[in-house]
């Protein structure tokens, strides 16, 4: 437990001053993650700790170098989780890297994302000011929601000390259904059970198999489980299965062969196939498609486009070009002006999330 | 550099607009405009003064009702070019002055975009007009078995839009979210005429996430023609549990133990006894009389589900010293017990010739010192104050009576609010938890910010409006104004921001 805000603060001023990039950076767990780090490391994991937990408020105020790892046990040991279930992608996950990636895992489509449940954040912006948004409380419109917006930034406009997130109680039951079927009789499917009132929590489709995660009272699982049909997976054995998921430790994840890339297509729910080269896993009820493919980045991205989304080369892209979809002139301007606005020394993880930005 | 680019200079004073000539604006956007789009009579202008924050009113220059986005262009074209202040409007049923109008601006109200695009029944979303009602939407999505889940209790007349601006919520968000959680896509256009897509139709957008910017903006950013939203499916069954106490205190602890108990309930109200006698002689809900505080717990889903939660809600008010449980036994009931909290503004109005809402939000276990605070206060002030709280979330609405015509009565009502509001911050809470700052709450802000943070929510600002022309002087004090509020009001003998100048 320490505060390195002081600290932090001196180190960003002088970076500035000296226009020295610094490269923001918790366990490295999502290095990978983005177009190239630069700079100087500036380690994270000093500033560690829980500020405060409050389980009947439903909110853990926690300072960034905390490992993921330390406050998601935390709150388990009151029956509550963050809901979002973050990938940590290693051991060593630090909150803050969390909350900048602003990765989500399985529950996201039904439980929200990360951005959903950050309630405020303290950040050193890149003049090397401290600067405190949101609070604590879960209704908050004083000001412009700029907590939500550092979430995912990817560290370019500022370096999180502390974030304030929401908790919600862990389900008292679950169980996880298999079904056959394919892509799209899979997608349908999905999309029809999402218009009911079920309990689903996750999902996931790949090679012909569909899983289906019901989370929620004991009553409601069982009685959705009876009208769903299915088979039934051990509960071991569906521990692993989105724990491998969301690690994205399954053989799916764990086999992208050389010079083919790891793409993060983000969908409406309902749209069609993709029907792109390659071998498909598909999350969030339809809205999260992966891909493992070598076709070009070109295609990919103007197909996904047409279907209303956009594609992110997730793993094993050249990251000195376009890593997110490129943006629309007047979105980029605005883009660069809000980075001119918390950074205006360009210091912070320079040109992590565009080039320039 | 041109000074009045830099949003950090802009953020220091208010901007003069006093030199805008409104002849010049009246036929700049008359070549824009058809016909019965453009308004600049007095008596056309009257209906356009205020929004549901009555006291303050100001009539504006000039009312623009546009009907497409290639107009709402050409109009904002036309202001950034002048130099002209635009105040977006929607339904003004905003309760903080979002949409109270330039003295030297256009109105630029989105009645006209009142149509439901496309709702798409299967991926569960709507693409909808700004100017459409909240209420409309659910009864469009109805038929598929969905709703819109953001429920405000203004939801028959208040608009999309205006959801949008404020990130409204209702009695439902503790379990289904505020409007930031069910809007995925907003377009928009910028005061320099750009249309500009923020969000996407699926779960994220690359980039910053421009959407939660937005969502909250109070028509500061940019103005909102058009909105994707989530639907939810319709639980297949609600029922709602009224408690009653002997002490206000015990109802706020009761809220806390079912938050501890693992529950999300859909809804969780409470009203103080004069806010349920207000509303009884009003609605008669049934509530009852005698009890110091009612709370209304209300459980959605299947029945079994159901079923097994209102079960584990009965314990805990049972243990929390409950005197009272009921639980509906039918819909309409169920709307029965509802109809008194939804009823609450409008019961105020009859008790009291005007009534002036607070929209604090505090945590929830400090509900009871609120609760004490706010009698001494009203003995402070010599004005009654009814409490009803969104309890689960700790979003409190007291509502404080007054009568305008008294002399005094309103400022009187400003200052008691002015304290609410304080309190609430020092509390470790808000001063607004959805109904927005708007001008109300300007000088509060002064309270909740440091002039850093200030300075950057003017940054903010600059990026999508650099010259400030979009409703100018609303939810982000000036460093002069909270410098002159901070003379007036200082707390613990500490003068905020001493190195600014003062007049
Ligand atoms: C009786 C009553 C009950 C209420 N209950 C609730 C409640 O339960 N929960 C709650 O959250 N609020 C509540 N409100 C407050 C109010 O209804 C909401 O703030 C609502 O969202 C305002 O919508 P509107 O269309 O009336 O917006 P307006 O009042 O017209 O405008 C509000 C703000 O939005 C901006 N704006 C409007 N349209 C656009 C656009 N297209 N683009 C950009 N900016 C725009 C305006 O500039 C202004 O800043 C209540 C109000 C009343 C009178």
């Amino acid at each position: 437990m320490s505060d390195l805000t002081e600290q932090w603060r001196e180190r960003v001023r002088a970076a500035a001053e000296a226009g020295t990039p610094q490269q923001v950076r918790g366990g490295g767990t999502k290095d990978f993650y983005g177009r190239t780090p630069a700079g100087e490391v500036f380690d994270t994991r000093g500033h560690t700790g829980v500020v405060s937990y409050e389980p009947t408020e439903l909110v853990v105020t926690v300072r960034a170098g905390t490992p993921l790892a330390e406050l998601e046990a935390l709150v388990a040991e009151r029956g509550q989780m963050l809901a979002f279930e973050p990938p940590h992608f290693g051991a060593g996950a630090t909150v803050g890297g969390c909350v900048a990636t602003g990765l989500s895992g399985p529950r996201r489509a039904t439980a929200g994302a990360l951005r959903d449940f950050v309630l405020g954040v303290r950040i050193v912006d890149g003049r090397g000011e401290v600067l405190s948004f949101g609070g604590q409380v879960m209704k908050n419109v004083a000001g412009y929601d700029v907590s939500r917006a550092i979430a995912g930034s990817l560290g370019t406009l500022g370096v999180i000390l502390d974030v304030s997130l929401k908790v919600l109680p862990r389900p008292v039951a679950e169980t996880t259904l298999r079904f056959a079927l394919g892509e799209k009789e899979a997608i349908e499917r999905l999309n029809d059970w999402g218009g009911q009132p079920l309990p689903v929590s996750a999902s996931s489709w790949a090679d012909g198999a569909l899983h289906l995660r019901l989370s929620g009272a004991e009553a409601a699982v069982r009685a959705a489980e009876r009208k769903l049909g299915g088979e039934v997976l051990a509960d071991d054995v569906a521990a692993d299965l989105w724990q491998d998921i969301r690690e994205q430790t399954d053989g799916y994840f764990a086999n992208v062969a050389p010079g083919e890339v790891l793409w993060r297509l983000s969908l409406p729910s309902s749209a069609a196939p993709v029907k792109l080269a390659g071998r498909q896993l598909i999350e969030w009820g339809g809205a999260l498609r992966w891909l493992r493919s070598d076709a070009p980045a070109a295609t990919i991205r103007d197909r996904v486009a047409a279907l209303g989304g956009h594609a992110t080369a997730f793993r094993g892209f050249d990251r000195a070009g376009d890593v997110f979809q490129p943006l629309p002139a007047p979105v980029m301007a605005i883009h660069r002006r809000l980075k001119q606005a918390f950074d205006p020394a360009g210091i912070l993880n320079p040109g992590r999330l565009y080039d320039g930005i | 550099m041109n000074i009045a680019a830099d949003p950090v200079v802009l953020g220091e004073q208010e901007a003069d607009f006093s030199s805008v000539d409104k002849a010049r604006v009246v036929e700049a956007l008359a070549r824009v405009l058809p016909a019965g789009a453009l308004m600049y009579d007095a008596e056309d202008l009257r209906p356009y003064e205020c929004d549901g924050l009555s006291a303050y009113r100001q009539m504006p220059m000039v009312v623009v009702l546009p009907m497409t986005e290639e107009q709402v262009v050409a109009v904002l074209k036309v202001c950034s070019e002048i130099g002209v202040p635009v105040v977006a409007r929607g339904a003004g049923t905003g309760l903080s002055g979002g949409a109270l109008p330039h003295k030297f601006g256009v109105v630029l109200s989105l009645a006209r975009f009142n149509r439901i695009l496309h709702l798409d029944a299967h991926a569960r979303t709507a693409v909808v007009q700004p100017g459409v009602r909240n209420l409309a939407i659910s009864e469009a999505a109805s038929p598929h078995g969905l709703y819109y889940a953001p429920d405000p209790s203004s939801q028959i007349a208040c608009t999309i839009g205006g959801n949008v601006a404020e990130n409204s919520g209702g009695v439902h968000c503790l379990k289904y979210g505020l409007t930031v959680h069910n809007v995925l896509r907003v377009r928009g256009v910028t005061i320099d005429g750009e249309v500009v897509e923020i969000g996407n139709h699926g779960l994220d957008a690359p980039g910053y996430d421009l959407l939660a910017l937005m969502i909250g903006s109070e028509g500061m950013l940019a103005v909102v023609t058009e909105v994707t939203v989530r639907l939810t499916p319709k639980p297949q069954l609600a029922q709602c549990v009224l408690a009653a106490f002997d002490d206000v205190i015990k109802a706020g602890e009761a809220v806390a133990e079912i938050i501890a108990a693992g529950i999300i309930p859909a809804g969780l109200e409470m009203m103080d006894q004069p806010a349920t006698a207000a509303v009884e002689q009003f609605v008669h809900a049934g509530y009852p009389l005698d009890a110091k505080a009612i709370l209304l717990c209300e459980s959605d889903g299947t029945p079994e589900e159901v079923a097994e939660e209102i079960e584990r809600v009965r314990a805990v008010l049972e243990a929390s010293g409950a005197t009272e449980i009921r639980v509906s036994r039918d819909e309409a009931e169920r709307m029965k017990f509802w109809a008194g909290r939804k009823a609450a503004f409008p019961a105020a109005g009859r008790i009291s010739p005007d009534y002036y809402c607070m929209d604090g939000t505090i945590p929830r276990k400090r509900l009871g010192e609120m609760l004490e605070a706010i009698q001494e206060m009203e003995g402070k002030h010599g004005l009654r104050c009814i409490n009803v709280f969104h309890a689960g979330d700790g979003n409190l609405h007291p509502l404080i009576l007054f009568d305008a015509n008294q002399e005094g009565e309103l400022e009187r009502a400003e200052a008691f609010g002015a304290d609410i509001l304080e309190l609430s911050v020092a509390l470790g809470g808000t001063i607004t938890g959805e109904h927005g700052v708007g001008i109300e709450k300007i000088n509060q802000m002064c309270s909740q910010f440091t002039r850093p943070e200030l300075t950057m929510f003017f940054r903010v600002k600059g990026a999508f409006d650099a010259r400030g022309l979009l409703n100018p002087g609303k939810a982000i004090p000036t460093l002069n104004r909270c410098a002159e509020y901070g003379r007036m009001r200082v707390s613990n003998g500490h003068v905020p921001y001493p190195d600014i100048p003062r007049f």
